[in-house]
């Protein structure tokens, strides 16, 4: 695929007034969901409900990253359960640390341990180190890895594949330390968070707030790095990595930098699930977990700012409620789902209006079409993967919405 | 050390039934670049023929003889269905297609635990496959003779059939330069589907051999799925030598893992050992010289 | 689909000035919204309002089982059986005059949406009792909730002990019902040399430190401990220990799928029923054919039911099931368990004369029925029930039979405190 560049300003000279449209759209589609979240979600919905939705926030920050990764970064982070698990992990044991009756060992460790709190507990005793170790600790995990990966020119396939071992790894390694870990059982019944009573709905609610506000920060970050030098850069690595590095930039620390991002979000999206959820166990941090959580963003738009999220809360709400009704049938639903949306949609239902628009335009606006067929043969086997036959594939017009989305 | 023979044994066991499951994906993945999740699937449909057979000729020997040829079909047509429908549109785009083949194998779970019902089956084993046999002065049951030979047999006859036959030719044609192989004449888009009618058929043979050792569930395959792709990424892509390799190399490890620690702190070591060889050799053990960067 | 940023500057100012606003009104509704509890170390204020509606003919209580994802073999049994006995309650005239209306919800098996299901059938759909969970984890994820809420929690399934909660009754074996009893008919049969092997998690582990203490104690020897982690398919390597161990009985914690693994590769290499028998407790009628009757005849069990108890009782309970589902459906331990609580509910509430929470516990107490596997009693103190202990015999139909049974019902004692030897346990 050509450099963004030229693509673009050709849209640019063709469309003046595109840009601020846009910026109008997103801007006002923020705004609006802040209204959504902050106004009229609180109001309408019940407790247990709003609770839920706290919970789907949670995981929605947890897409925001892999948006930033996958879609714009173009890794497949298949193992973010594991950076979600972290946070989680360090929130809860702060929170039984902090629960913790007189001798101020949690009680699971009495029930199922010696009874003696591990040193590498200890520190999470206080407030602040937890707080510090929820923001640190899984993005240097993920930039170590990162670095140790990406170095070495791994595949993006094989990436793929070791992040997944990797959530397995970890939730294997949860299980297997039930003394310090809680084993399969996890880690639960916290009843306070930072010394406010999680019985209480007012502080449920609180929490409601936090997890809302925390996205929409999140959301404007990826919006801020995107709109950055760094984010051309990292775009720019995802369509052609070889050329970034021959201009004389890393590719290496540009890739990194988002894998910690998401990891860093994850983490946090983790760590405010353990309260709101009031649970964190291996079952949320494993290989299927961390997939699954990659359906809402593919539904969404990958490469969008606000597709992640609208559509991991979209997909967190159908299984709630679907699932309710018919178990197995929303099995077969969430595999059509990843299937008709990556294979068919690869931008997700954010792409499907602007897939109408230009398969209606083609005939008047040729260029429009032109850059996906001028720069098929450079597109060629970027990883020594063999590219599709140009011409008279019955797919033309996808290939051509997939080839102008990649550069969005 | 008395238990280095057997655990030598239980490691070369573990690694010819992790071969069994990686050969297919070697194809696949290995070759032609696709990531297929639904290859565990295509594992547990074999396995389920085997059942289904069983059912039918109720001679264990004969069903079970009958079952690998037919887990190879079955297996093999449910990969050229996939490659057909799905995969072939998806070459450009190989991440991708471990997302939609992720789908494809929730789909086929639920099929399984729809049309089978939600609890294990049970396959009988022949009574030529029943107890052990004394070799070297340990006990070695002759099921894991009879999945070490399959697996042999598998990587012989795979080959040989990419050596020597003119379908062999046009796979390695068609993977060391498309472009090349298309101008002098080989239909790709044949080769292609072919070469996935291959990979999971042998996916199909490894699930009729797993009724051997375990149960046959929906999820059979969701416990091999990614251990098999961690073999063919350690094995090095494009050459069955690397993975029969890295199966070999890495049964033995978790064995000894297995034996020195526990059954799950060993699969936690053997992760780390992976990302450290990857350090070393980011190509895995066995590589084709190629002048591309990535 | 935008790419490339060309105004950078004026909305960066806007999107710092937005951000800045967002946080802080986050901050202003959640700074006035919070109210800080925990000092005043009061219980929870919230939970205490029930909204269950006594008004109407009918009443409703809540199933939760897992019908998708790897635990539905099994709790899809419970949940047949749960709504069998609704169904029997209701065609006899329902409880204390009003019909059953039944919310069931998946739990899928995943602790975290037990936690969100028994929330919504307690907050949302206001039901009087729910019935069900499986996993030691799918219980402890729904205990704060119920406890939070005040609600009643009905647990059909053997677990590890150690667990009172006054808002459950666990109407399946604590260990002292099960795990002691197959201790003792081992240690019975003069076996001394015993090798245990589980899969990775709550239940197992806490089992085999009670069963290393009950070794101790008794002159048994635990050769080996091994662990698998839950869906572990390959056992040579701990089937090899076993073996090298000397062992002449081996206890069998595993769980699912690694049992038929297990007991392939334990045949394989020669070992045998008679020489080292294998006491399963995770091995009910149903998972007997997914095993493989040829693979497992001959090995014991301990359980406190089986399909082949001989009583009145439990002869209309398999006909009334196998009516319901077919005459090819075993019944099971958990299945028992689970009908029963139902019964035993419905005699709580019939004693209280009411549904509240509070008053149920106040009558729990020596509520007794005779269930399919003999009289069961509720102990008020502990909220378990005392039951029969069984050592069953897996024979070539693939049913069990008993080969040993406790004298009369075992009173529940969870944290084993009438045990000498457990001293330090918990």
């Amino acid at each position: 695929m050509s450099a963004a560049r030229p693509g673009s300003a050709r849209t640019a000279v063709a469309r003046p007034d595109w840009w601020r449209r846009e910026g109008v759209r997103l801007w006002g589609g923020i705004a609006l969901a802040v209204v959504l979240l902050v106004g009229v979600a609180p109001a309408v919905l019940s407790d247990f409900r709003l609770n839920l939705l706290a919970k789907f926030l949670c995981l929605a920050m947890v897409a925001v990253g892999i948006g930033l990764a996958w879609g714009r970064g173009g890794m497949l982070v298949l193992g973010q359960g594991v950076f979600f698990g972290l946070g989680g992990y360090l929130m809860a044991m702060h929170m039984k640390l902090s629960d913790a009756g007189p001798g101020g060992v949690p009680d699971f460790m009495l029930l199922y341990g010696d009874g003696v709190v591990p040193g590498w507990w200890e520190p999470l005793r206080s407030p602040v180190v937890t707080v510090l170790a929820i923001l640190l600790l899984p993005a240097g995990l993920a930039a170590v890895l990162g670095l140790a990966v990406f170095r070495r020119r791994v595949r993006g396939a094989y990436f793929a594949i070791l992040s997944q071992a990797l959530a397995a790894a970890f939730a294997i390694l949860l299980v297997g330390q039930q003394k310090v870990t809680g084993g399969t059982n996890g880690l639960n019944g916290f009843r306070s968070f930072f010394g406010y009573d999680l019985a209480d709905p007012v502080n449920k609610r609180m929490l409601y707030y936090i997890a809302a506000g925390v996205l929409v920060v999140m959301v404007v970050v990826v919006r801020l790095l995107m709109r950055s030098r760094y984010g051309e850069l990292l775009v720019a690595v995802r369509d052609q990595e070889n050329r970034v590095r021959f201009l004389g930039y890393d590719p290496a620390v540009v890739k990194v930098v988002a894998y910690a991002v998401a990891a860093a979000f994850a983490a946090v999206g983790g760590a405010l699930f353990a309260p709101v959820a009031g649970i964190i166990s291996p079952a949320d941090v494993g290989v299927v977990p961390s997939i699954a959580l990659l359906v809402g963003v593919a539904i969404g738009g990958r490469a969008t700012l606000l597709g992640p999220v609208l559509g991991s809360i979209a997909v967190s709400w159908a299984e709630t409620s679907l699932s309710e009704q018919f178990p197995s049938f929303w099995t077969y639903f969430q595999g059509a789902l990843f299937i008709g949306v990556v294979a068919f949609l690869p931008n997700g239902l954010a792409s499907l209006g602007g897939a109408l628009r230009r398969r209606r335009a083609r005939g008047s606006a040729v260029p429009e079409v032109g850059p996906a067929s001028d720069v098929r043969p450079a597109a060629g086997s970027a990883g020594g993967v063999p590219a599709d036959p140009p011409a008279g594939a019955p797919d033309v017009t996808t290939d051509t919405v997939d080839t102008a989305g990649r550069h969005a | 050390m008395d238990a280095l023979l057997p655990q030598l044994f239980a490691g070369l066991s573990l690694g010819s039934v992790l071969l069994l499951a990686a050969l297919g994906l070697a194809l696949t993945f290995g070759q032609m670049g696709v990531i297929n999740m639904a290859h565990g699937e295509f594992m547990m449909a074999g396995a389920y023929t085997a059942f289904v057979v069983q059912q039918l000729l109720p001679d264990a020997g004969v069903s079970l003889l009958v079952s690998l040829p037919l887990g190879f079909l079955v297996g093999g047509l449910l990969g050229l269905l996939l490659e057909v429908t799905l995969i072939s549109r998806m070459y450009r785009r190989p991440l991708d297609t471990l997302l939609v083949t992720f789908g494809v194998s929730l789909v086929l779970q639920q099929a399984a635990r729809d049309v089978f019902g939600a609890p294990n089956v049970d396959v009988r084993a022949p009574a030529w496959l029943s107890g052990a046999v004394p070799l070297l002065g340990m006990d070695v049951p002759r099921t894991r003779l009879f999945i070490l030979a399959l697996a042999v047999a598998a990587v012989l006859a795979l080959s040989m059939v990419l050596k020597v036959t003119p379908l062999g030719r046009r796979i390695r044609a068609t993977v060391q330069n498309r472009d090349l192989a298309e101008t002098s004449g080989v239909s790709t888009r044949a080769t292609d589907r072919l070469t996935f009618f291959v990979g999971s058929g042998i996916a199909g043979v490894a699930g009729v051999a797993l009724t051997l050792l375990g149960s046959i569930g929906p999820t059979l395959g969701t416990a091999y799925v990614v251990d098999a792709f961690l073999v063919v990424v350690v094995g090095g892509i494009g050459q069955l030598k690397g993975a029969v390799l890295a199966a070999v190399g890495l049964g033995i490890l978790q064995a000894g893992f297995e034996y020195s620690t526990t059954a799950s702190l060993a699969k936690v070591l053997l992760f780390v050992v992976i990302v450290a060889f990857l350090q070393l050799r980011p190509q895995g053990l066995v590589s084709v010289r190629t002048r591309s960067l990535a | 689909m935008t790419t490339h940023p060309l105004p950078v500057r004026a909305s960066r100012g806007r999107a710092l000035a937005l951000s800045a606003g967002v946080l802080a009104t986050a901050l202003a509704l959640s700074a006035c919204g919070a109210r800080a509890g925990a000092e005043a170390g009061a219980p929870s204020s919230s939970g205490g309002e029930s909204c269950v509606d006594t008004s109407g003919d009918t009443i409703k209580i809540g199933f939760l089982n897992s019908l998708s994802g790897t635990m539905a073999i099994s709790e899809q049994t419970v949940r047949d059986s749960l709504d069998l006995a609704a169904e029997e309650i209701n065609a006899a005239g329902g409880v204390l005059g009003k019909q059953l209306e039944v919310v069931g919800e998946d739990g899928a098996s995943e602790p975290t949406v037990f936690a969100e299901k028994a929330e919504k059938l307690i907050s949302s759909d206001c039901v009087a009792a729910v019935f069900g969970g499986w996993t030691s984890s799918s219980r402890k994820a729904m205990l704060p909730v119920f406890e939070g809420h005040d609600a009643l929690l009905f647990y059909p399934v053997q677990y590890e002990g150690l667990e009172a909660s006054p808002n459950v009754f666990y109407t399946g074996a604590t260990t002292n019902q099960q795990i002691i009893p197959g201790m003792d008919y081992l240690k019975e049969q003069g076996k001394t040399k015993v090798f245990l092997v589980g899969s990775d998690y709550v239940f197992p582990r806490t089992a085999n430190k009670i069963i290393n203490a009950y070794a101790e104690a008794n002159g048994i020897e635990v050769v080996g401990e091994e662990y698998a982690p839950l869906g572990h398919t390959d056992f040579s390597t701990i089937v090899n220990k076993l073996k090298a161990s000397g062992a002449d009985a081996v206890f069998n914690t595993l769980n699912g799928d690694s049992n038929v693994a297990f007991f392939k590769e334990y045949k394989n290499v020669g070992l045998t029923p008679e020489a080292a028998p294998v006491v399963s407790v995770s091995v009910a009628e149903e998972e007997v054919g997914g095993i493989g009757v040829e693979n497992v005849a001959g090995q014991l069990t301990a359980w406190n039911y089986y399909q082949t108890v001989d009583s009145p009782a439990n002869a209309e309970f398999v006909a009334a099931f196998q009516a319901k589902y077919g005459a090819d459906r075993p019944t099971s331990d958990p299945m028992e368990a689970a009908y029963t609580s139902l019964y035993l509910w419905k005699g709580m509430v019939e004693k209280a004369e009411s549904f509240d929470v509070a008053a149920i516990q106040e009558a729990a107490d020596g509520v007794s029925f005779d269930a399919p596997e003999g009289t069961v009693t509720v102990n008020g103190d502990n909220h378990h029930i005392a039951k029969t202990a069984y050592v069953g015999e897996i024979r070539e139909d693939g049913l069990i039979y008993p080969v040993w049974q406790s004298d009369g019902p075992i009173e529940p004692d969870p944290f084993l405190e009438g045990y000498d030897w457990a001293e330090g346990l918990s």
